[in-house]
């Protein structure tokens, strides 16, 4: 399917969702979806440098609270800023962290760039704790317009658009990156760094652009939240469950295809929205743990891989070389 | 204008802090520097082992460092029954970067929540004679709440240095380090040292974690706070090198004491990851590495 079509059928998956959300004519279905939203987006965000290029990013909640805390400082600085101009910046302060990060880390092992963005994300709720600018430790209120700026929709209604947007364009870049030359180069990576660089894939460079890419998809999904919350402490925006239900979501979908992340975020971020209402919230993230483990352990392809044949890449490579332990 | 008084506490109270720090690292020195493997959940295992302290020390009284010696062993075959699913998991099938990473982050994240569920957020101490009492050396004082952690820190490091370096054992664990397709050769089975060596890292969390909340209040969140410093500290320190450790975790040990001193402790968290950054971006073999 070409780019074109295959954003066009997204679309019209889109507004089928968005139909289907007004037709139940509940207002908290918006609130539920816009969270599975915003997860699809993280976790096609970890995908695309997680799964095509095989480097673990832990720091989703500081890309995330990143793109937030932008708009917090936004709202004061520039009052009356449409939340698209917000998503943008929010995604250029993310993508900037992303690139620099990458570039002083992903010179060396993947361990070390993993580890490298476990500690920014403490760091940098260190300074949103320090920063009494944007709140500091007591948190930030947000006022949240009735209205949204066109059609008179409700403005629940107008961020849930908005992310359904994000999440059609994240879904649809991870698409054509997993089918360009970009792609290939990422997934030449993941399998043998040493051999891609050799045969001249400009590894570091990809690699650069992924994480730079990642990160501002990261910042762009966390910028509407201070409007979603209208209160936003660092505690909260710096939640560890962001990274771990970032990281979830792919691997137990499969992390091989834009796919896999999107059934992984529909399927847990659903279940977790129908959890946290049922049984207790800290139960629910209990759950994600140990679904995280299981994957990994017991089926390391996700669901994607239980259902097809794609099992036999990992048993190829390690054919292919029998020396590595 | 510097005040003498503050500067000599702040470089005392370091100095101990880091002795400290180099009992939280060790662990991590054994099990990334010497095995590769990337434990990031160690940190959620040492506040495990701050809880188990505090059990006993509530129920029946007993010291926490006592009681986290006593521990240890279940400490040791939590840490071999993990090592062991590692290797058959991701290990054998040569999947550790990607899946391995993701499965640890699931173990600290499975006992933070775990933690959270049975105890609560609210912040435990324990009970000992050596918590309140404080030495006076002229204007410099050492409380023995950091003095007596520290001193059990490098018992402990000293007691694993002379394990590593004389028994049989530990000696073939320092080789499976270098080389474990030569171990191999020598007919000795590499798994097995390194499911030794990964318990023993993960038993050294009972007794860090005992000396954790001696020194400070712990709640399960506390565990993320130490990720950043364990592994600044154990790639500074040269990956796997015991000296090196010891060092770069007093040498982190006196740069956070300053900077709570003179900025305030809210600061302290980002010298960890300024030292970490510094030392991937400058040295990434380490102050005292091989390379």
């Amino acid at each position: 399917m070409s780019n074109t079509r295959f954003l066009g059928c997204a679309v019209l998956v889109a507004a089928l969702a968005y139909g289907a959300a007004v037709a139940v004519h509940n207002s908290y279905v918006f609130f539920a979806g816009y969270v599975v939203l915003q997860y699809i987006v993280l976790a096609t965000a970890w995908n695309v440098l997680g799964g095509y290029t095989g480097y673990v990013n832990f720091g989703v909640a500081g890309f995330f609270a990143l793109g937030a805390y932008c708009s917090v400082a936004l709202v004061k600085l520039l009052p009356g800023l449409p939340i698209p101009a917000m998503m943008l910046a929010g995604a250029f302060v993310s993508g900037v962290v992303g690139l620099g990060m990458g570039w002083l880390t992903l010179r060396l092992r993947g361990a070390y760039f993993s580890i490298a963005t476990l500690a920014m994300a403490v760091v940098l709720q260190t300074l949103m704790v320090n920063w009494e600018y944007v709140g500091g430790s007591g948190g930030a209120y947000t006022m949240r317009p009735q209205r949204a700026p066109f059609f008179g929709l409700d403005y629940i209604q107008y961020l849930f658009l908005l992310m359904l947007a994000l999440a059609v364009s994240a879904v649809c870049i991870a698409r054509t990156i997993e089918r360009s030359r970009l792609g290939r180069g990422l997934a030449a990576i993941r399998d043998d760094e040493l051999a891609a660089e050799a045969s001249g894939v400009p590894s570091l460079r990809l690699k650069l652009a992924a994480t730079a890419l990642s990160g501002a998809l990261m910042g762009m999904a966390g910028a509407p939240l201070p409007f979603y919350v209208t209160y936003l402490d660092p505690t909260s925006a710096f939640s560890l469950s962001y990274a771990v239900n970032s990281i979830a979501m792919p691997l137990i979908g499969g992390t091989a295809s834009w796919a896999g992340p999107v059934i992984g975020a529909v399927l847990l971020g659903t279940l977790q929205q129908v959890a946290t209402v049922t049984i207790s919230s800290a139960l629910n993230l209990l759950i994600v743990g140990v679904l995280l483990v299981v994957f990994v352990v017991a089926a390391p392809n996700g669901i994607i891989g239980l259902s097809g044949r794609r099992a036999t890449a990992p048993r190829l490579r390690r054919f292919l070389a029998p020396g590595r332990p | 204008m510097l005040s003498f008084d503050l500067l000599g506490n702040a470089l005392v109270s370091g100095l101990l802090l880091g002795g400290f720090y180099a009992a939280v690292t060790i662990g991590v020195s054994i099990s990334f520097g010497m095995l590769d493997i990337v434990n990031i959940a160690h940190p959620a295992f040492i506040v495990l082992g701050s809880y188990c302290a505090w059990l006993l020390n509530t129920w029946i009284g007993l010291d926490p460092i006592l009681a986290s010696v006593l521990l240890a062993p279940l400490f040791y075959l939590l840490g071999a029954a993990i090592y062991q699913t590692y290797h058959v998991s991701f290990e054998r099938r040569g999947d550790q970067s990607l899946r391995g990473l993701a499965f640890f982050f699931g173990l600290l994240f499975i006992t933070e929540v775990g933690l959270v569920l049975v105890f609560g957020v609210d912040y435990r101490l324990v009970q000992a004679a050596y918590v309140g009492t404080t030495l006076h050396f002229g204007v410099i004082d050492v409380p023995l709440r950091l003095l007596v952690p520290c001193l059990v820190s490098l018992v402990l490091i000293a007691l694993l240095y002379q394990f590593l370096s004389r028994t049989f054992i530990g000696r073939a664990v320092q080789a499976v380090a270098q080389d474990p397709l030569a171990l191999r050769l020598m007919a000795a089975d590499p798994v097995r040292l390194k499911r030794i060596a990964f318990g023993i890292s993960i038993a050294t969390a009972s007794i860090a974690g005992a000396i954790l909340i001696v020194i400070q209040p712990v709640e399960p969140s506390v565990a993320r706070d130490y990720i950043g410093r364990v592994f600044a500290i154990c790639v500074l320190g040269g990956l796997g090198s015991f000296a090196g450790t010891v060092l770069a975790a007093i040498g982190l040990g006196i740069m956070e004491s300053l900077t709570a001193t003179f900025y305030g402790p809210s600061w302290a968290p980002a010298v960890a990851f300024g030292f970490l950054l510094g030392t991937l971006a400058l040295r990434p073999a380490g102050l005292f590495g091989r390379g």
